[in-house]
């Protein structure tokens, strides 16, 4: 029944169904909201980063569809542990994959989510993937102007971006 | 009403079947494959398809008859002209207008109503006034609206609806007074199918001497208008939502009305004279036509009307109601699935949710089957906060689709079911 070239494989059905760090950090460093108004979906980033930029905890939570959803789960889970640079990086490579810009053959960092690179022929929903990676730059970077976000891709980040670190 | 309506329907089905499965022949894009599978075109309410004799109207037109309008004094402008005329026509008697002059032609539904806001709004509309619309309302017939409200100081007053998704009717009453200057409605519900009492809701504001723009883009498409009949002083469509082409639209208006409105476009053709000093303004229709308009458009609306209306516009809605009845009765067995929008009276559109399933992966599934729906807020947010969903999915049905298109939308909603269990 299944169609071999779906995206909706295992492992994303697994992190939508289960997703990991969900729910909110009680004193996040870094906080963004992501909403995507042409569906609807929003997304809270929280995270905390220690005295060597290090992300040693993030959670987010969130109302979206699968895609967006399990994209959220397995960035969390990416980035747990990685310095701000390294998050950056898998940020940057993540939005080249989901955009169809990125060699997988060459060497990359995404590891396992490469299983959304069957985003780039779907454009419609390239930004349910990627809204994710945005709000958690848009965190990273509090200090940055939001509608920056909004000229660079069609998915708004907006409000709400606060640092208290 | 659906039960009642459903034996009624039965008798007769084997006959008009034949003849509905010919006309769907009338349209090329349903052959369509979509990754190896039949395309089920179930997004009607969006755009509708184009029929073979409209496509060849619009070859007809580009290949023997172009040249533009109203100007000069050569032979393919004055049949470009008097084809442009004919589409006007064709309209006129489409909606029984009493006059030619009394349908604009615009870019499409959303340029009709900026025309009227523009056109009657701005000139007559002050501060302090009220304009009522209802929560049904498509963002086009709002967001105009609270344009004009916060330039003018003027109020949004909004009609309520039910549960099934039905205007509250005594609640609009209510919301007359003497501050009431406009109100703008939708005849049916893009988002939910609802068919909108607009003659009793007509009648009532005029007993306050308000007039009243209906937004008939999805009901021109389904149901036979009469503006006369229903005394409407502003009724709005689009081409492409009746078997035409995209960027051409109308708008009727009572003659008196459109008279005493200010132009909406300055340029070409809206004028009688034109000097530094000042502009005299030309006759309707051709106030409201800056610039070169939407020609070839025009004409392959006015070659969908006559599509249309040589099938009948009756005949069309009565065989939908069957394919509304049968999808209705087909979503309702499967448990998970929740249709928003049980007016009793509806087009055949459908929307519905499915619990713990986004439409947006809703509708990402239904595409590997070759399945086209709908997925998101509709472009009526304010309906979706109703019902407190962020978005639904939507099938919405033309005369071209059949009962096994509907088999296979349930079998693929199945299929959603089976990714997601």
């Amino acid at each position: 029944m299944m169609h071999t070239n779906s995206l909706y494989q295992e492992v994303i059905l697994d992190h939508n169904r289960k997703p990991r760090n969900y729910g909110k950090l009680e004193h996040p460093s870094h906080h963004a909201v992501g909403h995507n108004p042409l569906c609807g979906d929003r997304l809270d980033i929280s995270l905390q980063l220690n005295e060597h930029d290090q992300i040693n905890a993030i959670a987010f939570q969130g109302e979206s569809c699968a895609i967006c959803k399990a994209s959220a789960s397995m960035m969390t889970a990416a980035v747990k542990g990685k310095s701000r640079s390294d998050a950056e990086t898998l940020i940057d490579e993540f939005r080249d994959l989901a955009t169809g810009k990125l060699n997988t053959e060459s060497p990359h960092h995404l590891g396992r989510l490469t299983v959304f690179s069957g985003i780039r022929d779907l454009p419609t929903r390239v930004k349910c993937a990627v809204l994710p990676w945005h709000t958690l730059h848009a965190a990273l970077n509090s200090l940055d102007n939001a509608s920056t976000e909004a000229e660079q891709d069609p998915v708004q980040i907006v409000t709400d971006n606060t640092s208290s670190a | 009403m659906i039960n009642s309506a459903n034996r009624s329907s039965q008798s007769g089905t084997a006959t008009t079947d034949l003849d509905w499965e010919k006309i769907r022949n009338d349209f090329p894009i349903l052959k369509l494959k979509v990754d190896g599978k039949p395309l089920v075109y179930l997004d009607n309410a969006a755009s509708s398809q184009m029929p073979q004799p409209v496509i060849d109207r619009l070859v007809r037109y580009q290949t023997t008859e172009h040249a533009n309008v109203n100007r000069a004094v050569h032979y393919l402008s004055e049949v470009a002209t008097q084809e442009y005329h004919r589409a006007r026509c064709k309209l006129q008697q489409f909606i029984n207008a009493g006059e030619d002059r009394e349908i604009i032609f615009t870019s499409g539904t959303t340029d009709a109503i900026n025309l009227v806001m523009h056109g009657y709004g701005r000139k007559f509309i002050k501060a302090g006034d009220e304009i009522i619309l209802t929560t049904m309302e498509h963002h086009s017939n709002i967001v105009p609206w609270q344009m004009l409200a916060s330039e003018k100081g003027a109020k949004i007053r909004v009609v309520p609806i039910n549960d099934q998704g039905e205007l509250e009717f005594d609640e609009y009453e209510k919301l007359f007074n003497e501050h009431t200057k406009f109100v703008g409605l939708i005849h049916v519900s893009n988002a939910l199918g609802t068919i909108n009492p607009i003659k009793r809701m007509i009648d009532l504001a005029h007993r306050y001497s308000v007039p009243v723009l209906i937004d008939g883009a999805q009901a021109a498409p389904h149901l036979t208008i009469d503006v006369q009949a229903l005394d409407c002083d502003f009724y709005v469509f689009s081409a492409h939502k009746l078997c035409g082409p995209t960027g051409v639209g109308m708008l009727y208006g009572k003659a008196a009305l459109l008279e005493a409105m200010q132009p909406f476009k300055g340029g070409g053709d809206m004028i009688a004279s034109v000097t530094f000093e000042k502009t005299i303004y030309n006759t309707l229709p051709h106030k409201f036509e800056a610039g070169t308009p939407p020609i070839a458009a025009a004409i392959g609306f006015g070659a969908a009307i006559d599509y249309l209306t040589e099938i009948g516009i009756e005949r069309i809605a009565a065989y939908e109601t069957t394919l509304l009845e049968y999808a209705t009765m087909r979503l309702n067995e499967i448990s998970g699935v929740k249709i928003i929008g049980t007016a009793a009276e509806k087009t055949a559109a459908i929307s519905f949710t499915m619990d713990g399933i986004h439409p947006h992966d809703i509708g990402t599934i239904l595409n590997q089957d070759g399945i086209a729906v709908r997925t998101g807020h509709h472009c009526a947010q304010p309906v979706m906060q109703r019902f407190n969903v962020p978005a639904t999915s939507r099938a919405s049905f033309a005369f071209y689709n059949k009962k096994s298109e509907i088999d296979v939308l349930v079998a693929g909603i199945k299929t959603v079911q089976k990714v997601f269990l």
